[in-house]
Order: structure tokens, then C-alpha cells, then sequence
């Protein structure tokens, strides 16, 4: 492996970094604006014009503020929930596509840190790890509300995992590829997975605002039942990271909805464009289409209230999953028909 | 019974349709409201900058009138104190000695005034029961503190200065002395 490759793929990770920081740091000053927009009221706008530097205003907060461990808590498994979960929310963000290969100093670089053949496999095991920082993070409080907190977050997470799944093998068959890459390119234009498979999108829509724990199935940290849920304990940049880490998965999962359903970077008319204006605009195009998702998701929270725990299961494992497999069942069928199986 | 608003409505509990039991209509329309609310003009008052303009018959803070002459208006007679349906007002009178014509208007005046602001509601009773236009609610604010005794105003609070009267008119115009 050359040095050039390590420096450029070292380079794309930090910047890759930043701008995930950066985004969820904005989304809580956004999502603060929008509830406020929502219930006519102004929302933060004491710190700098417009309040712009709220979200700086927070993290000093968070750092300044006493970092307290409970008694008997296991101190150490205190201390990694939060990292866990802020480490998966990020490590997702190694396989996006951000755009179409650009040239700079005479080198062809990707603007993806790896192209995994097997990248929606790699997004599935990130994400089911992403509930391990959530658990343990609510066992080791050694507090009732924080358990409670981390058993619904993982029972919620298996079951909507398999949802998500399964709306996903759709989107593979039709593809013939587990690369993200690969499945963006299939996409080229205007011809987005949506148009084949919307039934697929809705699943896979409710089944990302589940697993990344946004309202109406903010179950976890249920405020009003659990007092902040698997957060309860935690404190200063600790609570920080927890939260932090919610809105870098929101904005990897509106990311992935982007790439899997929307066609990724393409763009209509993308074909009168050559060379790095091409993936200028394809990177733009991408990041309109996430904060749409983002401003979504954000609306939907500010809009629905919150399930409850029985009408999530019920929703979970009677309605989406079967959705899902007779979708994924037709899909099968029409391809295997328009290859000629029969 | 027959409904006389026109706004009744007959609560039911039949099972929902089919598309009703999507929710997704139902989601969608809920987020059309709350979208129609992101456009809508905020009423807020962003307050230190802006101030709300007072409505002219607002009830604030009380003072307590002098004449043309600087003479405390005020002879204690007790009426506000008496009128007072939140028992907030209390006082102690005393005589005017020979040298203080100057400073208050009849032989006895109030040597202790006080009005507890916690206690008090505004009503503006006292204002109504005064008989020699002594004491007014203006358009002021009673302004916030930390502990509970400084809410309890003193004449040294509540009479206003020889060099800074209050101007009432803005809340009433009694023709009478009360106006300066």
C-alpha cells in the first residue's frame, strides 16, 4: 500500500469525522429551531445572530458541568457505554459513497473510505452493536429506570432489525450487489430505488427512526416513564456522547436512506457534467438529500407522539415484518420472472 | 339533547377501516399542521429589547402621591388598608408636628406605609377606597428580588421623590390633584 493512499484515505476519515460532529452539533441547534418553528415560539437565539452558536454554547456546558458516577455502578462499563455508542453512530460512515471519484494532484481518489463488497452486511452488524452502548450503558447505572431504558432499547432493536432486513433484500435483489457503491451507481439519474420499491422504503423509514431511537419510538428515554430512560444516570460529556451519538445516527441512517432509496448522489441531468464540477455537485446533491431526511425525521418528532411499548411490538412483528416479506417475496418473483426462470 | 353551540360531536367507538387502521393519513395530516405552523408568525416577545405595550387601564406598581406643594397626600385614615381584600396593606399613623406643614398635606400622616407585593393582587381597590387621591397604581412592574422581605415596600419605596414624580395620567386622568 503506498503512503499516497494511506494520507488521502487518513485525510477523508478526519474530514469524514468532522463534518459527522459538525452536522449532529448543528442538528441539535436545528431540531431546538424546528420544535420551536412547530409550536410558534422563536427557539434559541441568545447565543450569536440567530442563537448559531448554541450548539458551542451546549458542548462548553456538557464539559464544564460535574461528572458524576453513580455509587454502585460497574465504573467501567459506565465509562464505555457512551463511547460505544458514539464509536458505532461514526464508524457507519466509513462505507458511504460521498460522491463519484475525484481527481486532485494527478490522483484518482474515492470519495469513500472503503468500498466493502459486503457493505449492507457491514451496516447491519455496526448498527446492532450501536445497542450494545445503549445496554450496557443502562446496566451499569445500576438504576431500575436505566435498565429499563436498555431492555426496551435491545428488544426494540431486534425487532425492527429484522424488518429492516428484510425491506433491504429487496433492494439487493434488484441490485445484484451488497456494495453501496455498486447500489448507488444502479440508481444512475432519476432512476431511484423508490420508484421500484416504495413499500420497501416506508419499512425501511420506520424501521431507522426505531433504531436510531427518534420519536414516536423514542422508547428507551421515554422521559415521561423513565425519566430519561438509559441516560438517567449519566452527566456531563458522558450524557454528551449519548445524546451526540443519536444525532450522528440520525444523520448516517438519513444518509443510508439517501443512498439506498434515493439514488444516492445522482442527480437528473447529472450527465451534462464531467471530471470533479460532477462530484462537487454530486456531493451537494447527496447532503440536500440527507438533510431532507434529517428535517424529516425531525418533523416527525415534533408532529407524533410516542408509542406505546405494546402497539411498538404490534406494529414491529405483525405488521412490518409480514409487509415486508411479501414484499420482498413479489420482488423475488418479478425478477426471477424477468430473467426468465419460468 | 339538542346541541345549542352547534359545535357537539357524537363520540364513537366502531372499529376503524382499513385505512384508517394504516395511520399513515392520520400521520400525514398531523404533519401538515405542525408543517402550517413553521410558517406562522411567532408570538413571541423577545422581552428585554421589546417591551409589550401596556393596555392604559393596567395595574402595576403603587405610589403614593404628593401635592402641587410636595405634601404627602396620604392622612393614614386606613380606608386601603380596610379595603384591601388581600390584607397587604398596613400602616401606623402619627401626628404632624409644628415645622413639617411642608411635608404632609393634613394634621396626621402615615409614619410607617407598607404594602407586602407578595400579598398583593392588584385589584386596585385601595386606589378606589383613597379619599384624598394619595395612592395610585401605575403602569410600572414590581421588579423581582431574591428574598421575600424586599417585596414588603416601605414608604421610602412607595412615596414618590420631590425630584422625580411619577406621572399617573397615563393610567387615569382624575381632573383632581392626583394628576401632576
Amino acid at each position: 500500500m503506498d503512503t499516497a493512499l494511506i494520507i488521502e484515505k487518513f485525510v477523508l476519515v478526519v474530514i469524514l469525522f468532522l463534518i459527522s460532529l459538525g452536522i449532529a452539533a448543528y442538528s441539535t441547534y436545528f431540531e431546538r429551531k424546528l420544535a420551536a418553528w412547530i409550536q410558534d415560539r422563536v427557539g434559541p437565539d441568545r447565543a450569536g445572530p440567530f442563537g448559531i452558536l448554541q450548539p458551542i454554547a451546549d458542548g462548553v456546558k456538557m464539559f464544564l458541568k460535574e461528572d458524576f458516577t453513580p455509587q454502585n455502578s460497574d465504573k467501567w462499563l459506565f465509562i464505555i457505554g457512551p463511547g460505544i455508542a458514539m464509536f458505532t453512530a461514526l464508524i457507519t460512515s466509513a462505507i458511504i459513497p460521498w460522491g463519484p471519484d475525484i481527481t486532485l494532484f494527478g490522483r484518482t481518489m474515492s470519495l469513500q473510505v472503503t468500498d466493502f463488497n459486503v457493505g449492507v452486511l457491514y451496516i447491519f452488524g455496526v448498527v446492532s452493536i450501536g445497542v450494545y452502548g445503549i445496554m450496557i450503558g443502562g446496566w451499569a447505572s445500576n438504576n431500575k429506570y436505566s435498565l429499563f431504558g436498555a431492555i426496551r432499547a435491545s428488544s426494540q432493536m431486534i425487532s425492527y432489525e429484522l424488518a429492516m432486513g428484510i425491506s433491504l433484500i429487496t433492494i439487493v435483489l434488484m441490485s445484484g450487489s451488497l456494495s453501496l457503491t455498486d447500489i448507488v451507481n444502479k440508481q444512475h439519474g432519476m432512476d431511484w430505488n423508490i420508484w421500484y420499491q416504495p413499500i420497501s422504503f416506508l419499512v425501511f423509514f420506520i424501521c431507522s427512526l426505531a433504531e436510531t431511537n427518534r420519536a414516536p419510538f423514542d422508547l428507551p428515554e421515554c422521559e415521561s416513564e423513565l425519566i430519561g430512560g438509559y441516560h438517567t444516570e449519566y452527566s456531563s460529556m458522558k450524557l454528551g456522547l449519548f445524546l451526540f451519538s443519536e444525532y450522528v445516527a440520525m444523520f448516517v441512517s438519513s444518509a443510508l436512506m439517501a443512498i439506498l432509496f434515493f439514488g444516492g448522489y445522482n442527480f437528473p441531468g447529472m450527465d451534462a457534467f464531467s471530471g470533479n464540477l460532477l462530484a462537487l455537485l454530486c456531493v451537494v446533491a447527496f447532503f440536500a438529500k440527507i438533510f431532507f431526511f434529517i428535517f424529516v425525521i425531525m418533523w416527525i418528532r415534533w408532529t407524533i407522539p410516542r408509542f406505546r411499548f405494546d402497539q411498538l411490538m404490534h406494529l414491529g412483528w405483525k405488521t412490518l415484518i409480514p409487509i415486508a416479506i411479501i414484499n420482498m417475496l413479489i420482488t423475488g418473483l418479478v425478477i426471477a420472472f424477468n430473467q426468465g426462470w419460468f | 339533547m339538542e346541541s345549542l353551540s352547534n359545535r357537539k360531536k357524537v363520540v364513537s367507538d366502531k372499529p376503524m377501516t382499513f385505512v384508517e387502521s394504516l395511520y399513515l393519513p392520520a400521520i400525514f395530516s398531523g404533519m401538515m399542521v405542525t408543517l402550517k405552523h413553521m410558517f406562522k408568525r411567532r408570538k413571541t416577545i423577545k422581552y428585554p429589547e421589546e417591551q409589550r405595550v401596556f393596555a392604559p387601564v393596567y395595574r402595576g406598581m403603587h405610589v403614593l402621591k404628593r401635592d402641587e406643594q410636595g405634601r404627602e397626600n396620604c392622612t393614614a385614615c386606613g380606608l386601603c388598608a380596610v379595603a384591601c381584600p388581600a390584607e397587604a396593606i398596613t400602616m401606623v399613623a402619627a401626628e404632624r408636628e409644628k415645622g413639617e406643614e411642608n411635608l404632609y398635606r393634613e394634621e396626621k400622616y402615615a409614619e410607617i406605609y407598607e404594602i407586602n407585593m407578595l400579598r398583593c393582587i392588584f385589584c386596585g381597590l385601595c386606589e378606589e377606597a383613597c379619599p384624598k387621591e394619595a395612592i395610585f397604581l401605575t403602569d410600572r412592574i414590581v421588579p423581582t428580588e431574591y428574598e421575600r422581605n424586599e417585596f414588603i415596600y416601605g414608604k421610602d419605596m412607595l412615596v414618590e421623590k420631590l425630584d422625580k414624580r411619577i406621572d399617573i395620567t397615563k393610567r387615569q386622568d382624575t381632573g383632581k390633584r392626583g394628576a401632576v
